[in-house]
């Protein structure tokens, strides 16, 4: 799907201007031991951020990011409140540009090697390859069955065949349907907490998208609906690109392949999971897993 | 440690003005429950059924109705709230989904504000001046000019106009931004977030204040008073002067004729009787909504 | 699902939509253009409404100047207008108005956002005050003609009897008057004035008000040392925009002022404002007279909409949301 050429994470498709921060260990590989892991860090590269700065009006909120995101793999963010990982992933699809004042002042943001910001995309075109879930579940006042099929009536399908159709894989999908098929047609504000999340993840998914951001996507669920939309994530990446901003060390461990630290609007380091979490080549990185701020 | 009460000026005073603020607030609804007695008393009690739809009587005459007036109100506010409400619902949302805290929102806003400070006559006196005055305003075929239904009409829409922008806007500002984003994220544009989702989830807020404003519309005598004027008769047209409840109650509340008086007063039942449920539900919806 | 590797280079390159895409996108186009033309139509209307007023005015500016503003006359039959005693009428009656109204306003304002009421009592109160903005006006006038006049005649008369060298009320009552119209006035706008002075009184922030308390200070002196200094300049822009709304209005004023155009000081002579004037003349109005009436309401527009301008800058600045009532 990418023009970019598979890359090992620690050589050229890493920052180099600004190695004084992000410093890729260069036993990245050698320290990881499966097969499996090797694979995943020699993904194609889905999504590409090239030497990013993003402005809240006057205020800069990202310095200089610069990495890529591998397809089919999840992808992690972490870092304390305010670092700026949610504001990166709302660049992804654009929904930054919601917000008065707020622009990409510096770099490129290329999906599938397109620019995301150049003025010949449609920025209706990027979320709908682009879908996205939020903090707080957000379904509409509308039924289960219309919450799912918002997207494709919206690009105006009306097959009912088709919509029936779309509305049972994605709930699948979602790890919802077994629960909800007999009430398709109620309110999809009477869920609870957690099938009201997964219901989010039905509808991103019924528009068939690429990518999937998830903002924080646990963070008002209970532990029990947490197990469940963690497990979720493990069925999609089989076939979506996930990019998960979470709060919780323990989530970004459980269900990314890749766990990227931001700190104060800067990317401290990124990696394979497993090694920024047993062995960050970074003092910040290790303090703010071991708890030691943020 | 001593705690119990002792009696203490600070605090006697202040006992003393919570007694004076409660006396005040109760006060303040006397008139209210006395306009509201005296309109059921005298209207109600006068109230045939027959007034609805029978005729004003000539000056001393007994019997008669206001049947044209009721039909020319109804006439009217509809007429307005065509102009009004869709007007009035689209300014909101370009104040809330396609300007959001822009100057141009800004300066909108404040002059909605301002037109609702806009004393009701000289709403009539402006369509006087542009429509009444001009005895022959032929436009696309139509007769605009002189006193009509239409003149009256539009002078009425001018006032439920900030009203309706005003509580729109509030309606919309209320449907919690994370509902937009989730549609904006699903790919739809701005119109389709609006229809699909921001509306549908604002209307009955909106329908409230939109009923707000045809209550108001309804009860306001000095824009219609020399832009409908008055007539004993049916309308037959909307170009011709059209009698309505307030301007009836107006011309009826002073004359030497307890049957026209009276009838001032049934009128103000029925008035009256339109203008509190409308109220009342809109305050339930509102309520309801919360 | 997904099994498609790679969008069309095209597609992937462009990222412009199909058909129903297109159509969607010029419908929003047309939809967002739909409100920006409701949006500016509204502030064209109320620079129209200016505009127009003004130019039909034109004719008597031209005819009577400034002198218009001072002149005490208003004789239809040879064409000789002056506007002082309406524009006196007006400010006076509406003065009055405020005196009475913003006292009860406040007083109601704290009753119903201090907790001396559960929750749904108090809303049942607000809402009872807010009807009082919804009667129509002219069911006040008629309420005045038939309630208050005939309490305020006998009143006024005492008065005058005993009290007759003090020039408030140097004049026997006959029933219309100063004293009536600005009572019935007072009613109709206090549920504005509660309403703002209310909202302005629930921006003291909580915090400081149990700070008060925890220092042993009484509810009164938290009202009077905390909440309403606090709340003063919202009350203050509530005032304002409520001497607007009385200054503009008509309906009770034209059946309970008396119409007559004379200055007299007494609280019981009968007057008239430039709104009841309007009310009154507009009608039959022809050739030099809508000229003047159009000056008279042009004096009223400046007037009133210059008012709660201002009102609406303090209302503004003070964060207290405006309750269109």
């Amino acid at each position: 799907m990418s023009p970019t050429s598979p890359t090992s994470m620690m050589d050229e498709s890493i920052p180099t201007a600004q190695t004084d921060e992000v410093v890729v260990s260069p036993d990245a590989s050698a320290s990881s031991s499966t097969v499996e892991k090797s694979v995943r860090l020699s993904a194609p590269t889905i999504i590409d951020i090239n030497n990013v700065d993003f402005h809240y009006g006057a205020n800069k909120a990202l310095h200089n990011i610069h990495f890529p995101i591998k397809e089919k793999l999840v992808t992690a963010f972490i870092g304390p409140s305010g670092c700026g990982k949610s504001t990166l992933l709302r660049c992804l699809n654009r929904m930054n540009d919601l917000i008065d004042g707020t622009r990409v002042s510096a770099g490129s943001i290329k999906i599938s090697g397109v620019d995301i910001y150049h003025p010949s995309v449609d920025v209706i075109e990027l979320r709908k390859r682009v879908g996205m879930v939020f903090q707080k579940s957000n379904p509409f006042p509308k039924s289960i069955y219309e919450n799912v099929v918002y997207g494709l009536r919206l690009q105006g399908v009306s097959d009912k065949a088709r919509l029936d159709e779309t509305v049972e894989r994605s709930l699948r999908g979602a790890a919802l349907w077994e629960e909800v098929r007999d009430r398709l047609h109620t309110s999809a504000l009477g869920l609870s907490g957690g099938q009201q999340q997964r219901l989010c993840i039905a509808r991103a998914i019924a528009v068939e998208p690429e990518i999937i951001l998830m903002d924080e996507p646990c963070s008002a669920l209970d532990p029990i609906a947490t197990v469940k939309v963690e497990e979720l994530i493990h069925q999609l990446k089989q076939d979506y690109t996930i990019v998960i901003v979470t709060h919780n060390m323990q989530q970004a461990g459980r269900c990314s392949d890749i766990t990227a630290f931001f700190y104060m609007g800067k990317l401290i380091e990124i990696d394979a999971t497993e090694k920024i979490f047993t062995n960050p080549s970074q003092k910040q990185t290790e303090d703010y897993i071991s708890g030691r701020f943020g | 440690m001593d705690l119990s009460r002792k009696p203490r000026v600070r605090l006697i005073f202040s006992r003393a003005m919570d007694i004076a603020v409660g006396f005040v607030t109760l006060a303040a609804l006397v008139p209210l429950a006395s306009v509201l007695y005296m309109v059921v008393r005298k209207g109600a009690g006068n109230l045939r059924w027959s007034m609805l739809w029978e005729l004003p009587p000539a000056a001393g005459m007994d019997g008669g109705g206001f049947g044209n007036a009721l039909v020319g109100t109804l006439l009217m506010v509809a007429i307005g709230a065509a102009v009004s409400v869709p007007t009035g619902i689209l300014t909101a949302i370009f104040l809330t989904e396609y300007s959001l805290g822009s100057k141009s929102a800004r300066l909108i806003r404040f002059c909605a504000k301002i037109l609702s400070g806009l004393p009701s006559i000289l709403a009539g006196v402006f369509v006087f001046g542009v429509l009444v005055i001009n005895r022959d305003l032929h436009l696309w075929g139509w007769n605009f000019g002189g006193f009509s239904a239409i003149a009256g009409g539009g002078a009425l829409g001018i006032l439920m106009l900030p009203i309706v922008i005003l509580s729109a806007e509030e309606a919309l500002l209320r449907v919690p931004r994370f509902l937009r984003e989730a549609s904006l994220a699903l790919g739809a544009n701005r119109t389709q977030t609006v229809l699909h989702i921001t509306l549908p989830a604002a209307i009955s807020t909106i329908i409230t204040g939109v009923m707000l404003a045809v209550a108001r519309a309804a009860g306001e005598t000095a824009p219609i008073l020399f832009t409908a004027l008055f007539t004993s008769y049916w309308i037959s047209s909307l170009h011709e002067p059209t009698a309505s409840m307030a301007v009836l109650i107006y011309n009826f509340s002073s004359v030497p004729y307890d049957n026209m008086v009276n009838m001032a007063w049934s009128a103000s039942f029925v008035l009256i009787f339109i203008v509190l449920v409308t109220n009342i539900v809109s305050h339930l919806v509102a309520n309801r909504s919360k | 699902m997904q099994t498609e590797t790679a969008p069309p280079p095209a597609a992937s390159t462009q990222w412009i939509g199909d058909k129903k895409a297109q159509r969607s996108k010029v419908f929003d186009a047309f939809f967002s253009w739909a409100t920006f033309a409701a949006s500016w139509g509204t502030v064209a209307l109320l620079v129209w409404i200016a505009l127009q007023v003004g130019y039909a005015a034109l004719p008597a500016v031209k005819q009577y100047g400034l002198g218009f503003i001072v002149g005490r006359e208003w004789d239809t039959n040879n064409d000789v207008y002056g506007a002082l005693p309406l524009i006196y009428g007006t400010l006076v009656s509406s003065a009055l108005a405020l005196l009475i109204a913003t006292p009860l306003g406040v007083a109601i304002a704290i009753f119903l956002t201090e907790d001396y009421l559960p929750l749904k009592v108090r809303s049942v109160f607000k809402f009872l005050v807010e009807l009082l903005a919804a009667i129509p006006s002219v069911i006040y006038g008629l309420w005045g003609i038939y309630i208050v006049i005939p309490i305020t005649t006998p009143m006024g008369n005492w008065l005058n009897a005993h009290f007759g060298w003090f020039p408030l009320f140097s004049t026997p009552s006959n029933g219309p008057g100063f004293l009536p119209a600005a009572f019935v006035l007072a009613i109709m706008i206090l549920p504005t004035i509660a309403a703002l002075s209310g909202s302005a009184l629930k921006t003291t922030p909580q915090a400081l008000k149990e700070g008060a308390a925890a220092l042993g200070a009484t509810r009164w002196d938290v009202i009077l040392q905390i909440s309403l200094p606090i709340a003063a300049s919202g009350i203050f822009g509530a005032a304002v925009l409520g001497l607007g709304r009385a200054m503009g209005e008509t309906m009770a004023l034209a059946m309970l002022v008396g119409n007559n155009n004379q200055i007299s000081a007494s609280l019981f002579a009968p007057a008239n404002t430039i709104a009841s004037l309007l009310a009154n003349h507009f009608g039959e109005a022809t050739g030099l007279e809508v000229a003047a009436l159009m000056y008279l309401s042009f004096i009223l527009m400046a007037l009133t909409l210059g008012i709660n301008a201002v009102a609406e800058l303090i209302l503004e600045r003070t964060g207290a949301t405006t309750r269109h009532l």
